[in-house]
């Protein structure tokens, strides 16, 4: 790509944030999605180690 | 197909490879879609803010694609009892209002230089979608606000479902009203009247924007998921 592509000329101010608060809508998403299913995941792990240290038959 | 995905066993197995295949084949779809529309030639009419068509047309689709999986969602659970199905709907919510501001904010940085105002309240178009995201976000608020976890989704189910009226208000708010806001150019009776060296981009970051929503969706239900076994395993351990 260009640079000639990326010149916006007088919109520039309209663009590029337009294009800024989609990656910055992305990157919450992502990031927000990926936390909360780690959190969860490693939680569950932790509260089934302790219940098989509590009861080994489970 | 969904049957089998009805089962939260199979679903974890399911998602475990689809979301992250599903994302990047988003990546490769939005990061060619939007390579090829920065090197379109600028339109004769909106010069360069033409391209933010390009963010801003997917965004308002997976927006409202998001509030029908919603909907039939909260349907499935509201009516089956399924628990996947109410995982499901609370994974998706945050996503739809994320995509519905997205839509707002890159629409009006559009409105700004090409109508000469940021937002006009008179547009039954700009308006339905606003009400689209008060939706999501008083969906989330009224699961957030009820400590009983299924008194909490039935509330919200049964708003997510009075809220289905508002996607044919959006889609035909341009024909049944005088807007602002243009009239259908893509997915209209006799074809698009989009030039094809836009239409193309669009389309392939359309279908990125929905393959990212899908990659999205899938994970975040596997951590709704993981957070009610999680609930009860807690429950579990306090009860023995």
């Amino acid at each position: 790509m260009t640079g000639a592509a990326l010149d916006m000329g007088r919109y520039a101010a309209s663009v590029w944030p337009a294009y800024a608060a989609s990656a910055a809508g992305f990157a919450w998403m992502i990031i927000d999605t990926l936390v909360r299913a780690r959190r969860a995941r490693r939680a569950v792990e932790t509260l089934e180690s302790d219940r098989r240290a509590r009861d080994p038959k489970t | 197909m969904i049957a089998t995905l009805a089962n939260p066993l199979k679903f974890m197995a399911f998602s475990r490879w689809a979301a992250p295949a599903l994302g990047v084949v988003a990546a490769i779809l939005i990061g060619w879609g939007l390579a090829l529309g920065l090197a379109a030639p600028p339109d004769y009419q909106q010069g360069e803010t033409v391209r933010i068509m390009f963010v801003h047309v997917p965004a308002a689709w997976v927006s409202m694609l998001a509030y029908a999986c919603l909907g039939a969602a909260s349907f499935v659970s509201l009516v089956f009892r399924h628990a996947l199905a109410d995982a499901a709907a609370r994974a998706v919510a945050p996503l739809g209002a994320m995509f519905t501001a997205m839509a707002l904010i890159t629409g009006s940085l559009w409105g700004r230089p090409m109508w000469g105002a940021w937002w006009v309240w008179g547009d039954a178009r700009l308006v339905s979608v606003l009400v689209l995201f008060l939706l999501f976000v008083g969906y989330i608020a009224l699961r957030a606000s009820i400590e009983d976890e299924v008194k909490a989704a039935r509330a919200a189910e049964i708003l997510a479902l009075i809220g289905l009226i508002n996607l044919p208000v959006i889609k035909f708010s341009v024909n049944w009203w005088n807007t602002l806001h243009q009239g259908e150019s893509i997915m209209r009776a006799g074809g698009s009247t989009l030039a094809p060296v836009y239409l193309l981009p669009l389309l392939l970051v359309g279908a990125g924007y929905s393959a990212a929503f899908g990659a999205l969706w899938l994970a975040r239900t596997r951590g709704e998921v993981w957070r009610r076994r999680g609930a009860s395993l807690t429950l579990q351990a306090a009860l023995s």
